[in-house]
């Protein structure tokens, strides 16, 4: 007999786990913004400071963080937009699962190509190695 | 008699979800709807202005070509990108203080915690419309703002 953790025997249903992305990536929003303020600041405040700052965006770890900010921005924007349709249109509650499928594949549909755009300095030499591009 | 109730759930033509609906429009309390409504309005808001903003500063610029002098003199020598980005800053501090306001509600329970809490927090937003409403007005543009 297979034993299954606990952890996964509770199968979270769609609105579920739709509100938990949606508490997550907006409280991550959140804590860039304040994070991305207090950044701009600096533009006038100390500009070489803020041009380091702006290095490290730049660097590769600063990247990953910018396409899961990207993730959370497009999810969160998506899933937005879920609710606000089903509180202004009540019988689209029928639909929520259908809808909460379609955020998923606006998500990968226009995510996969921006976190492309965002990680070309990683796979744009490869390819230029390799003779590709 | 017994199953009159499921009788009746059976004839409404619209079954509503009770997990779906996210947080249903707060009844009776004024300051309760209007928040209800401040948020969805701004996220609306924010689906154009920070979907728009996020795409121009990570695909059409790179994070590599962007100096304190780039801001200065490329993406705030406009009128319009200033406003523009202003008014992004003001519907995430909105939207984005109220969500914050929302989960502070859910899990803080004891009153003192909760009033620190949102003291904190509010203090916090007010700052940064000081800070980012100071910078959007006084950065200089080397060639000057058309």
């Amino acid at each position: 007999m297979i034993r299954i953790p606990n952890t996964l025997r509770y199968r979270p249903r769609e609105g579920m786990v739709a509100w938990a992305f949606h508490r997550l990536s907006g409280l991550g929003i959140f804590a860039f913004v304040v994070l991305h303020v207090l950044d701009i600041y600096l533009v006038g405040g100390n500009p070489a400071l803020y041009d380091e700052v702006l290095a490290f965006y730049a660097s590769i770890p600063g990247r990953i963080l910018e396409v899961v900010l990207g993730a959370a921005l497009l999810y969160h924007a998506l899933n937005g937009l879920r609710i606000i349709v089903i509180d202004l249109w009540p019988r689209m509650t029928v639909y929520h699962r259908a809808l909460w499928w379609a955020t998923w594949v606006i998500f990968i549909g226009v995510g996969v190509p921006g976190g492309l755009i965002i990680m070309r300095p990683v796979w744009l030499p490869i390819l230029q190695q390799l003779g590709l591009a | 008699m017994a199953d009159q109730p499921q009788q009746a759930e059976e004839s409404l033509s619209v079954q509503v979800s009770p997990v779906s609906r996210g947080r249903a429009r707060p009844r009776g309390s004024r300051r309760e709807i209007l928040a209800w409504y401040t948020i969805r309005v701004s996220g609306l808001m924010l689906f154009v202005l920070a979907l728009a903003h996020f795409s121009i500063l990570h695909f059409i610029w790179d994070p590599g070509e962007q100096t304190a002098d780039f801001i200065a003199s490329q993406r705030w020598n406009q009128f319009f990108w200033r406003g523009f980005d202003w008014l992004l800053l003001m519907n995430v501090l909105f939207h984005g203080f109220l969500g914050v306001r929302t989960v502070v509600l859910d899990y803080i329970h004891r009153p003192a915690w909760r009033d620190f809490t949102l003291l904190l927090l509010y203090t916090t937003g007010v700052l940064l419309f000081i800070i980012g409403t100071q910078v959007v007005l006084t950065l200089p543009s080397p060639g000057g703002v058309q």
